[in-house]
């Protein structure tokens, strides 16, 4: 991601509603994002930058969480990124479908699958030294098919 | 920001929310019904109608409290669901458990 924005914010609660505010208004910037799309990229934004606030918990110092957005023709792309503790995203995943009754004894456990479904693409990269979440959330198809 | 007015009607109590409820004002969501199972008012109606936004974190509030209110035979229940609301609900599975009151 060479162009676009970037914003280091500390890994504070606090912070979360002006990501979700910058990211989606850079979005807002393609008009061919619907409004629903709008949402789903709100949502998963704010799901992946909870869990990186999270992970900074325990860590006892100044670093930052960095929140990376670039608008092409056909799409947005987010890149978060924190410096806490690596995990496994398929081992803390519950498994099984997100509408299995039983997820409703978890009180949380829903970031990651809630991101799966609400964005076109996401990768997770997680490694002792930090993790980063890269969302791609498409503009739908022209219908201009002349 | 979080906005949270109550109003007591027969065993309910209504509260009326807006804002977002997320990691940030979560907890201060939870206190609240904490206190009330505690103070011995165990059915509570979440009005969601002014609530712009609410994420995993703020869903995982709404599931901690229908366990708590029911743990002590009461209820919670929501209102004010906004279609993008209830999409949530069903991608999570909360629409089975979670119910829409009547008013």
């Amino acid at each position: 991601m060479n162009s676009g924005i970037t914003l280091e914010i500390p890994a504070k609660a606090e912070y979360l509603s002006l990501v979700r505010a910058v990211v989606v208004s850079a979005a807002a910037l393609d008009p061919a994002f619907e409004n629903q799309r709008l949402e789903d990229l709100r949502l998963a934004v704010s799901e992946a930058t909870t869990n990186a606030i999270r992970s900074h918990a325990n860590l006892g110092s100044e670093e930052r969480i960095t929140i990376r957005c670039g608008l092409t023709s056909d799409r947005i792309e987010v890149e978060v990124q924190d410096r806490g503790p690596g995990f496994n995203p398929e081992k803390i995943t519950p498994s099984g479908s997100l509408d299995e009754p039983g997820r409703l004894n978890y009180e949380g456990g829903f970031g990651i699958p809630l991101m799966r479904v609400l964005a076109d693409e996401i990768k997770i990269n997680s490694a002792d030294e930090g993790t980063t979440v890269q969302l791609v959330v498409y503009t739908p198809p022209s219908n201009d098919n002349s | 920001m979080l906005g949270i007015t109550e109003q007591f009607r027969d065993k309910w109590v209504l509260l009326q929310i807006s804002g977002e409820i997320d990691m940030a004002t979560g907890p201060e969501l939870r206190q609240r019904i904490v206190q009330y199972v505690q103070e011995g008012h165990l059915h509570i109606i979440l009005d969601l109608a002014k609530v712009d936004f609410i994420d995993s974190t703020g869903l995982g509030v709404l599931i901690g409290g229908l366990k708590r209110t029911r743990s002590h035979g009461g209820d919670l229940q929501c209102i004010g669901l906004s279609e993008s609301l209830k999409e949530m609900f069903k991608l999570t599975g909360l629409d089975a458990v979670l119910t829409e009151k009547d008013v």
